[in-house]
């Protein structure tokens, strides 16, 4: 601003810029907070927590331990003091994953013809499809996953139903099982397979398919070929929907599960709860969010790479 | 050569029915090139789509080669389709586009490589081979439709309205394109559009149709010298339409001037509409020897090659006269002069409404 009389070019552009930065940061200021607050700030303390030493009755000592991340995948033997592997811990991580893996690939299989049947309705009836799709959305999670206790128990609907048609002479034990953690999730979770995939299949122009069929492709092969890398999109987002809170799934797998068959959301609860050691419990969270991240980078590369191949 | 036999085509039921085809027949020979004619809504996509399998007849029946494919399903019809909007598949390269039907069929690799080059020849897109299919231009798109069209080498190509996307230009130079490659490749083209100069152009054959229905068949100067409906003649070039008596074979017009006609089978002497086309038309000075008919003169319209006199005669009806224009003459006519008109011999057509 030295130069008063004839300002150069480019100055009032700049300030304007400058000007406009700062807007653009007032605006942004609302979102930063909360972002901050909401997730960066628990994110910071979880890993400060992870490195501390367990309280007597929870909470943490300030002192520096690496405990908390040891007991994750180490116990110390109460007898010799020797590390073995914490199998308990350990069968929990595989329960988890595959139980997640198979809810993902059953909510596909259910979900992906329910989401091309919705979307290839006429206008006026998908709505309708839709809004039953969601229904479940609006109820409480704890009220669901007990009337599917309701169906799978010894004197529930299922057995009962089994027992009066003569199949079976005594009941099915349903309940606790892996099977019925595996039922309530896929239950649980169809919605957030049917919605992407039915908004991919929505957008996928059937023009195309007719070109695939003109140029001699069957049905199986023209949905290979030409429909499935289409609505990839939509399965991949609905695969990642399913597959992330799977893993950290904590109510169904603790009603249908019952105290036996924890999940990776039951295990890290228990060391805030009852296990009274919160470092664990820490660490567990963050290898959970880690494995998470892990596991969504190699999908998406993976899925992009196929992607560019045809 | 196809036979459509007798095909009704209808839409829904009860309240919603739609007919979109009643009562359609037509052979098509083979390695000819056919064009479907007719305004927009006419039926021409659904005449296409019955052939290419994507729908069946209502009524009727569909031949190829002497064959029953009425009831075929399209991907085991020996024809393929150059879609409206080209439907090239968005997540393959030109080159896997155009490789499709070929994989389809179960080709070797090597055949379908060679293959896909020599359609990337035909259709001169060399240097796009690996480009994505949105990466092209609608001109370069339109060609890619039409390699991947070509590539199994059908017995027949179905083409509907492959140039109505492309600027005027790019659609002259892809007309003499679209010619080349069938008589390159032998193989029939069953082509929609709804622009008759096009159809005049290009086709071997011609069907005008209008709701439904195919009005008449026949090769383009048929067509647009002996139009047997006021809706053909109407639809394809310029027309003027008068009022005249028939009888034994000579057509008397009410404004004057007695023509020999070669009637359409069907119309019985009597009150006849007649056509003469604006070109046939000539303006000569009153009194003038063959000016059959007197007329004034109401504007006069040039055009760059040619000039339009809009006349009215002398029972009120207008007539227009199209002329070329030579080098240096000056227009003659004033509005409002009495002039002479004389109709070419032999240009008057008797319509059958
Ligand atoms: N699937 C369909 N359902 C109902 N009506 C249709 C359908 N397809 C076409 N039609 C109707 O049939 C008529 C002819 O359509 P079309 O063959 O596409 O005409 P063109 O290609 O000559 O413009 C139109 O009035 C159209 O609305
Ligand atoms: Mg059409």
């Amino acid at each position: 601003m030295s130069e008063q009389a004839a300002y150069r070019p480019g100055e009032l552009e700049a300030e304007a810029q400058a000007a406009d930065n700062r807007s653009r940061w007032m605006l942004a200021l609302p979102a930063v907070v909360i972002i901050t607050l909401a997730a960066a700030g628990p994110l910071m303390v979880m890993v400060v927590y992870s490195f501390l030493t367990p309280g007597d009755y929870g909470n943490v000592v300030w002192k520096f331990s690496l405990e908390g991340w040891m007991n994750t995948l180490v116990q110390r033997d109460i007898f010799d003091d020797t590390l073995i592997w914490a199998d308990a811990h350990l069968s929990i991580f595989w329960r988890s994953f595959s139980l997640s893996l198979i809810t993902t690939v059953l909510t596909l299989i259910f979900g992906v013809p329910t989401a091309w049947f919705i979307a290839t309705q006429p206008p006026g009836k998908r709505e309708f499809w839709l809004f039953l799709i969601t229904v479940p959305f609006w109820t409480n999670l704890l009220v669901r996953t007990i009337a599917i206790q309701e169906l799978l128990r010894s004197e529930g609907v299922i057995n009962l139903v089994l027992l009066k048609l003569g199949i079976i002479d005594a009941p099915i034990q349903m309940m606790f099982t892996n099977f019925a953690i595996g039922f309530g999730m896929t239950y649980v979770y169809l919605p957030l397979m049917v919605l992407p995939v039915y908004a991919a299949v929505d957008k996928l122009d059937f023009r195309l398919v007719e070109a695939a069929h003109d140029l001699y492709a069957g049905r199986w092969t023209a949905f290979r070929r030409v429909i499935l890398p289409l609505i990839k999109p939509g399965i991949i987002a609905g695969s990642i929907l399913v597959f992330i809170p799977s893993l950290g799934a904590y109510v169904t797998p603790r009603v249908l599960g019952g105290g036996k068959n924890l999940m990776f959301g039951n295990l890290i609860e228990l060391q805030f709860g009852q296990g009274r050691n919160w470092p664990l419990g820490a660490a567990l969270s963050l290898m959970l969010m880690a494995a998470v991240m892990i596991a969504l980078m190699w999908y998406v590369r993976v899925t992009s790479r196929e992607q560019s191949d045809g | 050569m196809i036979e459509i036999d007798k095909v009704t085509k209808t839409f829904g039921a009860g309240d919603v029915a739609f007919t979109a085809l009643r009562d359609v027949s037509v052979t098509i020979r083979e390695n000819e090139f056919f064009t479907l004619l007719g305004p927009s809504g006419c039926g021409k996509t659904t005449l296409l789509r019955l052939i290419a399998g994507f729908e069946p007849p209502t009524i009727g029946a569909i031949r190829l080669s002497g064959r029953d494919i009425t009831r075929l399903p399209p991907n085991q019809r020996p024809v393929n389709t150059v879609f409206q909007n080209y439907a090239l598949f968005p997540h393959m390269s030109v080159a896997g586009n155009i490789a499709f039907g070929l994989e389809m069929l179960g080709k070797p690799k090597d055949e379908i490589a060679k293959t896909v080059d020599e359609m990337l020849r035909l259709v001169r897109m060399e240097e796009l081979k690996h480009r994505k299919t949105s990466e092209i231009s609608g001109g370069q798109q339109q060609r890619v439709a039409l390699a991947r069209a070509l590539a199994p080498h059908p017995e027949v190509l179905l083409l509907d309205e492959p140039l109505s996307a492309l600027d005027l230009k790019l659609r002259k130079e892809m007309q003499i394109e679209l010619k080349r490659l069938q008589s390159e490749t032998g193989i029939t083209f069953v082509f929609v559009t709804h622009d008759q100069e096009e159809a005049l152009t290009m086709s071997d054959r011609i069907a005008v149709m209008s709701g439904g229905r195919i009005l008449q068949i026949g090769n383009p100067r048929e067509i647009y010298e002996r139009p047997s409906e006021r809706f053909v003649a109407n639809f394809i070039g310029e027309s003027n339409f008068l009022n005249g008596q028939l009888s034994a074979g000579s057509v008397t017009l009410e404004a004057g001037g007695t023509f020999t006609v070669q009637p359409p089978q069907g119309v019985a002497d009597g009150k006849v509409s007649v056509l003469i086309r604006p070109e046939h038309v000539t303006v000569a000075g009153t009194g003038a020897e063959g000016a059959a008919l007197t007329a004034t003169v109401e504007n006069v319209v040039y055009s760059g090659e040619a000039t339009v006199a809009h006349l009215k005669l002398k029972t009120g009806e207008a007539i227009k006269a199209r002329a070329s224009n030579l080098p240096g003459a000056s227009g003659l006519l004033e509005t409002g002069a009495q002039v002479g008109v004389s109709v070419a011999p032999g240009a008057v057509t008797v319509l059958v409404d």
